[in-house]
């Protein structure tokens, strides 16, 4: 069995509620904090823990954490970016629906360190029994002492609140969430100035997601150093994967980052191999705006070296051979996996959300969208592909915020990777027509046409 | 002539106001703009899910803000509806998890029972199918949002029982 830090307590009876939460030792790392640590030590144990930031950027937190403005003198905030909307990933929901004082522990912990006596846990709107669920636990903590004025007589203040946003996934980055916290328009900001500097109305602010916050307890409880003691190289301690697809089990898992993704794949206590044990055809490992790699890249990294579960392997080679750790959304695909379709469900989603407010992402995420919809319909021409590969690369990088890129890059990734799935579709419109929704009939049986006609 | 201004009676009762009030004191002074999100949220739950101008209005009346800071957010986030919809509103998650998981099918299949097409209620206002992007229950797949709450691992049967239940008034959309 594998290592659980996370979900350790998570099928205790009742864990849901305080007082079995606090028998089950709940709430010991703010008592250890805010009794025997000042505010820089825990920053400094968070530091070398080497936790990274779990909401897809791979940050660390220890170091976001220490560029907060202490100087300025105006109030601090810590915000837990629970906004999870990443096709493929629903580890959030699953930590704050069955142990949400975990996060509440880890939010007033965290606060102490950085000096903030106003939180607030940013949720999306669709997760509204979670967001009950967390309003109920805040009351809880509040009632027993751990929120409100002089917490445990330390002198420590802290008010936290739980924030509905409204379904836009671009509310998960950020400077968006902020501007949405602020009763706006999810626009994200243009940085520098980071929110560290200038947040939340514009004070020193720090968004972390739910399972970075998440870790803190753990982290405070052992140390550090017994944190960074677990995975491999920059990748410490522990990842939430949340595993969909056509796998047979589907679901959120714990695992030690290290663990190849070999054995995540197919042994009986991660994933359990492939539904109805068809092929392997492709993976998106984390989350739906990272490159999606095809089977020959997913077990074995360009140099033949077995492909782990951490932020190094996963990218390894770079995008030509590589793909991403991200937000551990890990979706997997069978041999009837249409590329062409699935990544025009992506290019779909992305024009959706993109917010609209650089012309690149705002343009270019709905042409593509157009683009591939024609190629999957059958209406295809020969020089779409080229002007798919030359839209997603205008995009890139030429946004305000990431959201362009996540637009981008899966494109990018199955053009490089199953550029003949696509000129299958141009080429043989009248083979793709009418056909059964998402499910297509395996590429490899009508590969040796398209090699046919390039010949 | 389409009908391009829908009217709807306004009320705001001294519970929603409460918890309106409490929600904004969550924010410091001067800061109840801030509010604005959860308030819409629990305005359109009071009032058959949906907000008219006149309602967007009133929101910005008692949050002491321009009424074109309301539209401007209700025009943006996609869980605030702009003109009535069906009572009982199911919203499929169509992104690629789902749709692996056969949710283009159940659909077709829940359009074909209710007699609609995706977007438009039936007759008698009670149902209506949307598709939405991904809603977070990827392996739970495949799913839709009905109310505050989500259906998992959809089927054809469980389809039938939903639409049977919302029918005999057996469903809660809102945990309030």
């Amino acid at each position: 069995m594998g290592r659980k830090i996370l979900l350790d307590k998570i099928n205790v009876p009742g864990i849901k509620t305080y007082e079995v939460y606090r028998k089950e030792g709940g709430y010991a790392s703010v008592e250890k904090a805010l009794k025997k640590m000042t505010p820089d030590e825990v920053v400094e144990e968070v530091k070398t823990s080497g936790l990274r930031g779990r909401g897809g950027a791979g940050f660390p937190a220890g170091m976001k954490w220490s560029f907060i403005d202490k100087k300025s003198g105006k109030p601090r905030h810590l915000v837990c970016n629970a906004d999870e909307s990443e096709p493929g990933t629903f580890k959030d929901r699953y930590l704050m629906e069955y142990i949400p004082h975990l996060l509440i522990e880890g939010m007033i912990t965290s606060s102490y360190a950085l000096g903030a006596n106003l939180s607030y846990i940013y949720i999306r709107g669709e997760y509204m029994w979670v967001y009950k669920i967390l309003e109920k636990a805040i009351a809880e903590a509040k009632t027993a002492g751990w929120l409100g004025k002089n917490i445990l007589g330390s002198g420590y203040d802290l008010e936290l609140y739980v924030q509905i946003g409204g379904g836009a996934y671009i509310c998960g980055e950020e400077t968006a969430l902020i501007e949405s916290l602020e009763g706006n328009r999810g626009n994200p900001r243009i940085k520098p100035p980071f929110p560290a500097v200038q947040g939340l109305w514009q004070n020193p602010t720090v968004v972390n997601n739910v399972e970075t916050i998440a870790a803190v307890p753990w982290i405070v409880n052992n140390s550090g150093a017994d944190y960074a003691a677990i995975g491999i190289g920059r990748s410490t301690g522990t990842k939430l994967i949340s595993a969909s697809g056509n796998i047979k089990n589907q679901g959120v898992f714990e695992i030690d980052l290290g663990l190849s993704v070999y054995e995540f794949m197919n042994s009986d206590e991660y994933c359990g191999g492939m539904q109805t044990n068809r092929p392997l055809k492709a993976l998106v490992p984390g989350g739906s705006s990272v490159p999606i790699l095809p089977a020959n890249l997913i077990y074995k990294t360009a140099n033949g070296e077995d492909r782990l579960m951490t932020y190094e392997s996963l990218s390894d080679g770079g995008f030509a051979t590589g793909s991403m750790l991200g937000s551990g959304g890990f979706i997997v695909y069978d041999d009837r996996a249409c590329i062409v379709r699935n990544t025009w469900n992506f290019a779909r989603f992305y024009h959706h959300e993109s917010c609209g407010q650089c012309t690149p992402c705002r343009e270019g995420t709905g042409w593509l969208e157009k683009v591939l919809w024609r190629i999957e319909n059958g209406q295809g021409r020969e020089e779409d592909i080229d002007l798919l590969w030359s839209i997603q690369s205008k995009i890139e990088g030429n946004t305000i915020c990431p959201l362009g890129d996540a637009a981008s890059w899966p494109v990018a990734a199955a053009i490089r990777h199953f550029r003949d799935e696509f000129e299958y579709h141009v080429r043989f419109p009248e083979k793709i027509k009418n056909r059964d929704h998402f499910v297509a009939e395996p590429f490899e049986k009508v590969k040796h046409l398209v090699a046919k006609q390039t010949v | 002539m389409e009908k391009t201004h829908h009217t709807q009676e306004i009320n705001m009762t001294e519970s929603l106001m409460n918890r309106i009030n409490e929600l904004i004191s969550h924010y410091p002074e001067g800061k109840q703009k801030s509010a604005l999100l959860p308030v819409l949220h629990e305005v359109q739950d009071a009032h058959d899910n949906w907000l008219s101008i006149e309602l967007q209005n009133k929101v910005a009346e008692i949050l002491q803000i321009q009424p074109i800071e309301v539209y401007e957010v209700v025009t943006f986030y996609t869980m605030f509806n702009q003109r009535p919809i069906g009572k009982y509103m199911f919203e499929f998650c169509q992104t690629s998890p789902c749709c692996q998981n056969g949710v283009e099918d159940l659909m077709d299949y829940t359009c074909e029972k209710l007699g609609v097409k995706v977007g438009e209620p039936t007759s008698d206002g009670q149902f209506e199918i949307r598709g939405v992007e991904c809603l977070g229950a990827c392996g739970y797949a495949p799913m839709m949002q009905l109310g505050d709450f989500y259906q998992e691992h959809l089927t054809k049967e469980k389809i039938d029982q939903l639409i049977e239940d919302c029918k005999e008034g057996k469903i809660t959309l809102h945990d309030k």
